[in-house]
C-alpha cells in the first residue's frame, strides 16, 4: 500500500476542515443557550423548542415538503420522458431546439429562470402559490433529471430492448419490463437530486411564491438577512442531519447493490 | 406511432410553455417601457400586435449603459467571479491531488466526503459563515485569542467575505473534475520525468498539471458561471459596497419595480454567460471526443 505524503495528508486535512468545520460550528452553536450566537453560554436546547412553537416555519416547511414531492415526481416522469425522446427518439422537427432547451436551465442564473416565469405568471393571470413553485420547480429540476436518466441510458446494450421486442413484447411492454428495471437507479437518483433542489431553492420561489404560500427557504432567507440567530441554527442542524442520514443510506444501499450484482455476475459465469 | 409523438410532444411542450416563452417575455419587456400600471410596463399584450412591435425600443439598453452603476456591477461581477474561480482551483487542486493519492479503499470515502456538503441546503452554508466572519465572531474571537491582532477584523459584508463564501460552496465543483482526471493520471508517466532527470516538483508542473488540464478547465467553469449570475451568497456575505449583477437585478425588480430595466439587466447577464458557456461545451466535446 501506498503511503501518503505528508503533504497530501495535510492538504486533505485542511481541505475536510474547511468543508466541515463551518457546519460543525453551527451545529454546536444549535445547543447554545445563550441568544448571542457567538458567546457559548452553556448546553440547552431550548431553541429546538422555539423552532416547533413557530408556526410560521412548520407552515412553510409544510409547503416547501408538499411543493418538493409534487415537483419532484413529475420533474422525474418529464426528465426520464425527454431523456429517452433525446437517447432512443432518433430524428425529430425541432430536436436541436429541444436538447437547446434541457441543457439551458442547467446554466441560467437562477435571477434569470425566476425573473423570467413571474413575469409569464403574471402575464397569463395565474396567482401565485403553491402551484406556480410547482411548475417552476419541475421545469428546471426535470432538466436535471433528464441529464441523470440519459447519462444511463447512454450506456446500457439496446439489444436488450430489441429481443424484447423480437419476442413479441409492445413497445410499453419493453419499456416497462426491460428499460425501466435496468435505469431505475438513475431515475431515483434523479427523483432525490430533483427533491434536493426543490428544497434547496431560495431564489426561484421567491420570484414564484405569493403572499398565500412561502416556503423554508423564503423563511429562512429573510430571518438570516437580520442577522444570526439561534433558531436557525436548530432549523438547519436539522436539516443538515436529515441529508447526512440520506446519503449516507443511499450510499450504503447502492454499495450493497453493487456487491449483489457482482455476485450474481459471478454466479452466471459460473452456471454458463 | 401515436405514442412517440405524444412521448415527444409532452416534455417538448412543457419547455416551450415554460421555458422558452417566459424567456421570450423577458426580451419583450425588457424592450418596453416602465409604467405605473399592473404590470407596470406597456405595451401589454391587450395593446394588439400592431402596438405591441413598433412601440418597441431599446431604451432600457440605452439606459443601462448610460448609468455607471450597471457597467460598475457587470464589471465588478466579472472581477468577482474571476478572482473566487482562481481562489477555488487552488484550494481545491491540493485536496483533489490528495484525493487522487490516497489508497484505494479511503476514496469512496472521501469522495462522499466531497459530495456531501453539495446536497445540504447551499443556503444554510453560506448562512453558517455568517457567525464565524462577523466582527465578534468565532473567527476574531480566535485571532484576538492567539494575540494576532487587537482590534476585530471587518470581514462579513465585505467582498472577503464574499470570495470566501463562493469558494466554500462551489468547491466540490472544482474538485470532482480535477480529481476524474487525476484518477486516470498513469503515476509512471512522472516515474519516467524523475528517471529523466526531472525533480519531483518539476515532474509535477510539467506532467501532471498539463494531463490534468481537462479538469481544471471543467472545474473553473463550473465555479465560474454560476458565481457570476450569483445573488445568495452577495446579499448575505457581501456589504453594500459588493455590486454584482445578480443583486441589482434583484434590487431593480423586486425594489424599484422596474421590470423593463430588471428584464434589460437580464438580457444582457446572459449575453456575457453565452461565451464562458460556449466554451465550456466545446471543451466538453472535445475532450468527449479525445476518448472514443
Amino acid at each position: 500500500m501506498r503511503r501518503l505524503s505528508w503533504f497530501n495528508v495535510t492538504s486533505l486535512t485542511l481541505g475536510f476542515a474547511f468543508l466541515y468545520l463551518p457546519m460543525i460550528v453551527l451545529i454546536v452553536y444549535s445547543f447554545n443557550a445563550s441568544k448571542l450566537v457567538t458567546v457559548w453560554a452553556g448546553f440547552s436546547t431550548k431553541w429546538y423548542g422555539e423552532l416547533f412553537r413557530n408556526e410560521a416555519f412548520l407552515d412553510a416547511a409544510w409547503v416547501t415538503i408538499k411543493v418538493a414531492v409534487i415537483s419532484s415526481t413529475f420533474a422525474t416522469v418529464l426528465g426520464t420522458m425527454a431523456a429517452y425522446v433525446l437517447v432512443r427518439g432518433g430524428r425529430f422537427l425541432g430536436r436541436t431546439l429541444f436538447s437547446g432547451m434541457i441543457y439551458a436551465p442547467l446554466v441560467m442564473p437562477e435571477v434569470i429562470t425566476g425573473l423570467s416565469l413571474l413575469l409569464l405568471f403574471i402575464g397569463i393571470g395565474l396567482d401565485r402559490g403553491v402551484l406556480t413553485i410547482v411548475l417552476a420547480h419541475t421545469t428546471f429540476s426535470m432538466c436535471y433529471v433528464s441529464v441523470v436518466v440519459s447519462s444511463r441510458l447512454v450506456t446500457f446494450d439496446r439489444s436488450l430492448e430489441e429481443a424484447a421486442l423480437d419476442l413479441g413484447a409492445s413497445p410499453w411492454e419493453s419499456f416497462r419490463l426491460v428499460t425501466l428495471p435496468i435505469i431505475a437507479p438513475a431515475v431515483i437518483s434523479g427523483w432525490l437530486l430533483a427533491f434536493t433542489l426543490s428544497l434547496d431553492d431560495l431564489v426561484i420561489a421567491s420570484f414564484t411564491a405569493g403572499p398565500s404560500a412561502t416556503t423554508l427557504p423564503i423563511k429562512i432567507f429573510s430571518a438570516v438577512r437580520l442577522g444570526v440567530s439561534p433558531e436557525i441554527n436548530a432549523l438547519s442542524t436539522i436539516m443538515i442531519l436529515i441529508v447526512t442520514v440520506g446519503v449516507i443510506s443511499a450510499s450504503l444501499v447502492s454499495k450493497q447493490n453493487a456487491v449483489r450484482a457482482q455476485k450474481d455476475a459471478r454466479a452466471a459465469e459460473r452456471t454458463a | 406511432m401515436m405514442r412517440r409523438a405524444a412521448l415527444i410532444a409532452v416534455p417538448y411542450l412543457w419547455l416551450l410553455v415554460l421555458f422558452l416563452a417566459p424567456f421570450l417575455i423577458v426580451l419583450k419587456i425588457s424592450l418596453s417601457d416602465a409604467a405605473l400600471a399592473i404590470p407596470p410596463y406597456t405595451p401589454t399584450l391587450k395593446d394588439g400586435i400592431g402596438a405591441l412591435i413598433s412601440e418597441l425600443d431599446f431604451e432600457n439598453f440605452v439606459f443601462l449603459t448610460e448609468d455607471d452603476l450597471y457597467w460598475k456591477a457587470y464589471l465588478s461581477s466579472l472581477r468577482i467571479a474571476l478572482i473566487s474561480t482562481f481562489l477555488t482551483l487552488l484550494v481545491g487542486y491540493p485536496i483533489a491531488y490528495g484525493m487522487a493519492k490516497a489508497p484505494e479503499e479511503w476514496r469512496p470515502t472521501l469522495m462522499m466526503l466531497v459530495i456531501l456538503p453539495f446536497w445540504t441546503s447551499f443556503l444554510i452554508r453560506v448562512y453558517s459563515w455568517m457567525g464565524i466572519l462577523s466582527n465578534e465572531g468565532l473567527l476574531n474571537q480566535l485571532l484576538t485569542w492567539l494575540g494576532l491582532i487587537n482590534e476585530p477584523l471587518t470581514i462579513l459584508n465585505t467582498n472577503t467575505a464574499v470570495y470566501i463564501g463562493i469558494v466554500y460552496t462551489y468547491l466540490p465543483f472544482m474538485i470532482l473534475p480535477i480529481y476524474a482526471a487525476l484518477d486516470r493520471l498513469d503515476s509512471s508517466l512522472n516515474e519516467a520525468a524523475e528517471d529523466l532527470g526531472c525533480s519531483k516538483m518539476q515532474a509535477f508542473w510539467l506532467v501532471t498539471i498539463p494531463l490534468s488540464k481537462n479538469g481544471i478547465i471543467a472545474g473553473s467553469f463550473l465555479v465560474f458561471i454560476p458565481a457570476l449570475g450569483e445573488f445568495v451568497i452577495p446579499s448575505l456575505l457581501g456589504g453594500s459596497g459588493t455590486l454584482m449583477i445578480g443583486k441589482v437585478l434583484w434590487e431593480e425588480f423586486f425594489n424599484n419595480r422596474d421590470w423593463p430595466v430588471a428584464s434589460a439587466v437580464a438580457v444582457i447577464l446572459l449575453l456575457i454567460l453565452v461565451i464562458p458557456i460556449v466554451l465550456f461545451q466545446r471543451n466538453q466535446q472535445k475532450q468527449q471526443e479525445a476518448e472514443q
